[in-house]
Order: C-alpha cells, then structure tokens, then sequence
C-alpha cells in the first residue's frame, strides 16, 4: 500500500512533528509513505480569497503530484476538505480535470479518518495519559462528516480520559486569512473556545488540524493556561515527549 | 436606509466593546440554538422535510413568472389588487398612492423585512403620515429611532432595562403609575398604546412570509397577533412582498411552515399563522375594503439563474444568525444594512452594491454552521465565496492584502522556490525566537500577536528535514 502524504503548509512551516508522527502512524499501519516533493498548499488562501484561477493552477499541481498513489492521507480536515470537497467545484466546467479531482477526492482521507477505516489499531503506541479534550475543526466536521473517528482513536490509549468542549461545534475564531482581516471578532471567538478549554478540566487539547491548534494554543498561552496543546497525530504517535505548541523549548 | 456596511470592522469593534449589547447578545443566543435543537429532536422526518421544501422552492422559482402570474390572477379574482413594483422607490410610491387615494392619515404597520428594504417608514412619514409600528420588537426599534439588528427579534440588542426606559420616557404622562419592571409589564405597556392605533389606523401593512398561488392568499406567522389587527381592522390592507415568497399551493405552504417555525424560533407552529385572501366580502363581519400586494423586484429578478440563485431559497427564518458565530459576536447593526448575519452578507453586496457591502462577505470564516441549520440547504459559504471572488475580479481588496496574496501564489506555483523561501521563513521565526516557543508580538503579525501569541516554528521544514531523512526519495 503506497500512501502519499499530503504535509500541508502549516504543518511544514510550523510544526514538521505532526508531519513525522503521521508518517510513523501510517507506517505502524504497512504503508510505504512517499510525500511527494511537488507539493506546497491546497490553495486555500487563493481559494478562499476569491482568486479561483490560482487555486485552479494549484490544484492542478496538486492533482499532478498526488497522482497514481493508492492513497492521500492529509493531517488536517481543512486542506483534506479543499481536496475533496472545493477541487471537484473548481473544475465543474472542465470535464477532463475534473474526473481527475474526483479521482483524487475519492482517494484523500484526513488522517484520523483514515486510520480509523483502516483499523488502526496497530498504528496507536500513545502512552499519554490524562484528560484529551478534543476540539473538530469546521471542516473535518461540517465538510467531511468526521466527528467520531478521532475520539475512537483517542480511547484506543489507555491512559485517556476524554472530556468534552462546551459548543464544541462553534469555529475556534481561525478561519485562515479571516483571523488577520478582522483581528477584534477572532479575538473574541478564540477567547471563547480558549474558556471553553480552559473549563473542561483538560489538561491536553488535541485537534487534527494545525491552524486552529496555533490559534488556541496562542489564546491559552497568552491567558497564561497550563493546558497543553498537540496535534492528534502527535499524541496517537507518542511524540508528546517535545515541547507542547507554542511552548518553549527548555522549561 | 443609508448603508454603513463599508464600515464593518469599526461597527464591529464598537459592538465587541458595549457591554450592554453584549449582555443582550449572550443571553438571546443560547436560548435560539436551544430551542431550534430541542424542536428538530421532536421531528424525526426534518431531514426529509428540509429535501421536501427545497423542492417546492427549487420547482416554484423555475417557473417563478408562472406561478406570480396565477397569484395576481387569483388575488383580482378574490377583489384584490397587485401592484408590480422592481425599485424601492417605485414600492414606496405605490403605497403612498393607495394612501392618499386612500385619504389616510394613520398607518398600523406589522413586520415586514421588504418593508425595511425599501424604507416604507421614511416614505410614509416624510409624506406627513403617522407610521406606528405593531410588532413589539419593531415598535421598541422604532421608539429608539433604530434599524432591526436580528430579522425575527429586531430589538434582540436592548435589554430589558433600556426598552423600560424608552417606554418611560416616551409613554410619561403625568398620571402614569404602571409600574415596568417586568416583562409582562412592559408588554402590557405596549399593548395600552398599541390599541389605539388598531382601532384608529385607516391603512393596514403588514409582510407576508409566503404567497399562495393557487389561491391569491398572503401568509403571515407572528406571535402576538398584531398582525391579524392590523390587516383586518383598517380600511384598507397593504401587503409587502418580495417575488420569491410565492408557492404553488395550500399544501407546499405548510410544508414551508413545519420548517419556518422550528428554524427560528423551535415553535412547532407560531402562535398565529394568518392566511389573507382578498378584501371583506359581503358577508364577512370584518376585514378590509381593499386589499393591495405590491410585489418587490428589487434586484432578484436578476439574481434568478445566476450565481446566487440559490439565495431565492430563503425563507427569512434567522437560524444562520442565530448559528453564526461572527453575528453572536457583534450583533446585527455591525453589518450596518437592513440583513445581517450569513444571508444579509449574501444579500447586502447584491442589492447596496459590493463596493458598500465588500467586507460582510469576508468577515466569516466558513465554518459552514449556516449551511449546516439552513432549512433550504442554501450553500451559504460558496455564496460568500462567490462574492470574494467579484471582489477579486474587480481588485477591491486594499492593495497590501492583495500584493501579499500575488506574492504567496507566485510561490506556491513553484515548489522549489516556495520550498526555500519557507526553510529560510522557518529557520528564521524560530531563531529569533530564542527557544520560547512563541512570540508575544511579532511586526506584520500584529493582528494575530495583540490578543494571542504566535507559536514558533520548530525548526526546518518538514519538506527540508524529509529529504534529510530519506535522500533518494
């Protein structure tokens, strides 16, 4: 089983852990990963930005590069989102790509998904143990349904206790470009997941996807909180070992 | 009403920062969501209802022309008269014409949402007429001189303290000793002024939340019965509706009905649901001498198979306000138009302009929460995306947004320049971090540092470490 990775831009820039620790979770599972070179970032920012025509040049990279693979596993609901849900409406008017973004669609799981249709189980080695509060992005919840799957996975380590967010279904505040454009209004949403953290009793928040863990993880850190922030895959992996997002290097 | 959408992020910032209309928000929100969640619970079948009704709006706006024709055929059938109107200006001229004709001097107005698009109250009462409003929610807005911020609660904002200050200060007659510290109170306050104005008003307007074509009958829902008053104790009733309220029949209406209630306010069915066909007939013991429909155009004509067809959906319901996160933050007046919320930033660009509306369509982050409770499945977040895009097309976005994006998109079309270009953004953050693992505040970043710090790269790129890793990959 040949499994691309698709990175994702955060995950390259930001924090490269969560790009090795779903390597690690993919290879416990068989799978020969390949991350394929080609790739930069789904294209949302353009997308999103109302520049279809770079998006389009994008997904076309994209598709390219991500052909021919059995599967494409992607840390994050958003850009998993982008490849299954926005690269088909992208090309509704050009047949012959857009057979080729179905293609990819029907082969792209987000990574919690993934391992939870593949069962899994010989993936999951977390030894964490604690209270996991478990924060769904908008799109892995809204675009691809997946809601259960990362909390199956989480109750697969024995050490977890999971607790449960208040309004977990309200958007932390992220919203890519959005939480530059209008700081004052995505102030006020994450301060508001950040309490809802915060109040949960969690001492680890996870998410699979990495934008909304930054933006979290920064509200918590500036609200001086001690709970810890990681990415799903990080945990799942074992790779809690490094320093939380946003956490300094040496205590 | 003079749009200040343009101004959205500094009516936002002032409505994040007035306490009082926060408390108002926080304590209106919850119970909306609540009781929506609670109603569909009861209804195992929503799902197939929500597919049922968006049939019935799918089929009628494909035939719209028909079904309006037979509507108006049906409303002059009945006694009635249809007024076609496409401009604001034209429905405000319509209805002060029935007026004059009319000789009337005092007007009792129920909700209407086209009645606000069109600024009917401005009209009326610039031309000498005296405009109450009917609806509690709209009488409190128009006593404080303001526009509705929620399309089912438009006084949802005030607190309860200030509507029993305006109505202190507008209602104090030297022999006022109603006390108005509750809520049964305050609206048994209204309702002693409200009266009159049912029984001495000689023109009736009321909206209308469906139009029935088979019939010629206009629908209203409301919960306090001030609309049935107003349309059947004056002389003369005057419907405001926009074109895509019509349905085919008695029945698509009631399954219209069945979602409306439960999407606004998680009522099975409003206290009132009124069905007004013609004026009094000869053996009627109440009810009107006329009975007018001036239907609205206003730009949807246009929008019909077009990009934002699907908007034509909508039902007016409110549940992606209620949902939407940015709307419970700031509010309705924040969007600075008559629709707030995802539809009013759907709706706003396309009848004030995009040039005045650009930033509603951005201020969301698409997290898809108004799609996911629309009873018309209307794609609300491709719809705002569409508006992005226009904007785009036509270069609104300020230059630096823009400049940054061009920049962003020549790299990321080319893999080993990006590639390079983020090992060296990488390896840079994380340097100057000096190992803490975030930055309280870094320049150009001052958006997202003012209220939460930035983490920190850990080090190279994944793409850089990888290659690393595995040479011949």
């Amino acid at each position: 089983m040949r499994v691309a990775l698709f990175v994702t831009c955060l995950v390259d820039l930001f924090r490269p852990s969560v790009g090795f620790a779903s390597v690690r979770l993919l290879e416990r599972l068989g799978a020969e990963v390949v991350v394929p070179p080609e790739q930069t970032c789904c294209g949302q920012p353009a997308y999103n930005n109302g520049d279809f025509e770079t998006a389009r040049a994008i997904a076309r990279q994209v598709i390219a590069a991500f052909d021919g693979f059995d599967h494409v596993v992607v840390p994050s609901g958003s850009c998993a989102g982008m490849l299954v849900r926005h690269y088909p409406e992208l090309f509704r008017d050009e047949p012959e790509t857009l057979a080729r973004a179905q293609a990819l669609a029907a082969r792209t799981r987000e990574l919690s998904a993934f391992l939870a249709e593949s069962g899994g189980e010989p993936a999951i080695d977390g030894t964490f143990s604690g209270k996991v509060a478990m924060h769904d992005s908008c799109s892995a919840r809204r675009e691809l349904g997946i809601v259960d799957a990362p909390r199956a996975l989480l109750g697969r380590l024995a050490g977890v206790e999971s607790v449960e967010l208040k309004e977990a279904e309200t958007c932390c505040g992220f919203g890519g470009t959005f939480c530059v454009k209008y700081p004052d209004i995505s102030a006020r949403m994450v301060t508001d997941k950040a309490e809802a953290v915060i109040a949960s009793g969690a001492d680890v928040l996870v998410s699979g996807d990495l934008g909304c863990l930054m933006n979290i993880a920064g509200r918590l850190s500036r609200m001086d909180s001690r709970v810890r922030v990681y990415h799903l895959a990080e945990l799942l992996a074992g790779m809690t070992s490094g320093p939380a997002i946003g956490e300094a290097e040496k205590p | 009403m003079k749009p200040t959408s343009a101004a959205f992020s500094d009516n936002a910032r002032r409505a994040l920062h007035d306490a009082t209309l926060q408390q108002a928000l926080a304590k209106a929100g919850v119970g909306f969501v609540e009781k929506r969640r609670a109603a569909l619970s009861d209804l195992p079948e929503f799902a197939a209802l929500r597919e049922a009704g968006r049939e019935i709006k799918d089929h009628t706006l494909a035939n719209l022309d028909h079904y309006l024709l037979r509507f108006e055929q049906q409303v002059q059938a009945s006694g009635g008269e249809v007024h076609w109107v496409d401009t604001p200006a034209e429905a405000c001229a319509a209805v002060l014409d029935i007026c004059t004709r009319a000789g009337a001097k005092r007007v009792a107005k129920g909700k209407s949402m086209v009645g606000e698009e069109i600024a009917i109250n401005d009209a009326l009462e610039a031309a000498g007429l005296d405009v109450v409003e009917t609806d509690l929610g709209e009488y409190i807005i128009q006593i404080a001189h303001e526009p509705p911020s929620h399309i089912i609660a438009p006084a949802v904002h005030k607190t309860r303290q200030q509507i029993a200050d305006l109505f202190e200060n507008l209602h104090h007659q030297p022999d006022l000793t109603r006390p108005l510290e509750t809520v049964p109170q305050i609206v048994d306050e209204a309702r002693q002024i409200l009266r009159d104005t049912f029984l001495s008003a000689d023109v009736g307007i009321t909206g209308a939340n469906f139009l029935i074509a088979e019939t010629g009958s206009t629908v209203i829902v409301t919960n306090e019965g001030n609309g049935d008053l107003s349309a059947t104790l004056p002389r003369v009733h005057i419907v405001l509706a926009s074109i895509e309220k019509v349905v085919p029949t008695l029945e698509d209406a009631s399954v219209l009905l069945r979602l409306l209630a439960r999407s606004a306010t998680g009522q099975e069915i409003t206290s009132y649901t009124t069905f007004f066909t013609g004026p009094r007939r000869g053996e009627d013991v109440d009810g009107p001498e006329q009975f007018h429909v001036i239907l609205v155009d206003n730009g949807r004509s246009r929008m019909l198979g077009g990009a934002y067809h699907e908007m034509l959906r909508c039902i007016r319901c409110g549940a992606c306000l209620n949902h939407c996160p940015v709307y419970s933050a700031v509010g309705g007046h924040a969007y600075g138009w008559v629709y707030p919320g995802p539809m009013g930033a759907v709706l706003t660009p396309l009848m004030v302009g995009l040039d005045e509306g650009r930033p509603l369509p951005n201020a969301s982050t698409l997290c898809g929460r108004c799609e996911e409770v629309c009873p018309m499945s209307i794609p609300l977040p491709q719809l705002l995306r569409e508006h992005r895009r226009q904007e785009f097309e036509r270069k609104l976005a300020p230059p630096r947004s823009r400049w940054a994006l061009a920049v962003w998109a020549f790299s990321a079309q080319r893999p080993r320049l990006y590639r390079w270009a983020s090992r060296l953004g990488s390896l840079l953050l994380n340097k100057s971090s000096r190992g803490r693992g975030r930055f309280r505040s870094l320049p150009f970043a001052e958006g997202w540092t003012a209220a939460r710090d930035l983490p920190a790269p850990q080090g190279d790129t994944f793409m850089a470490q990888w290659q690393r890793r595995k040479p011949h990959d």
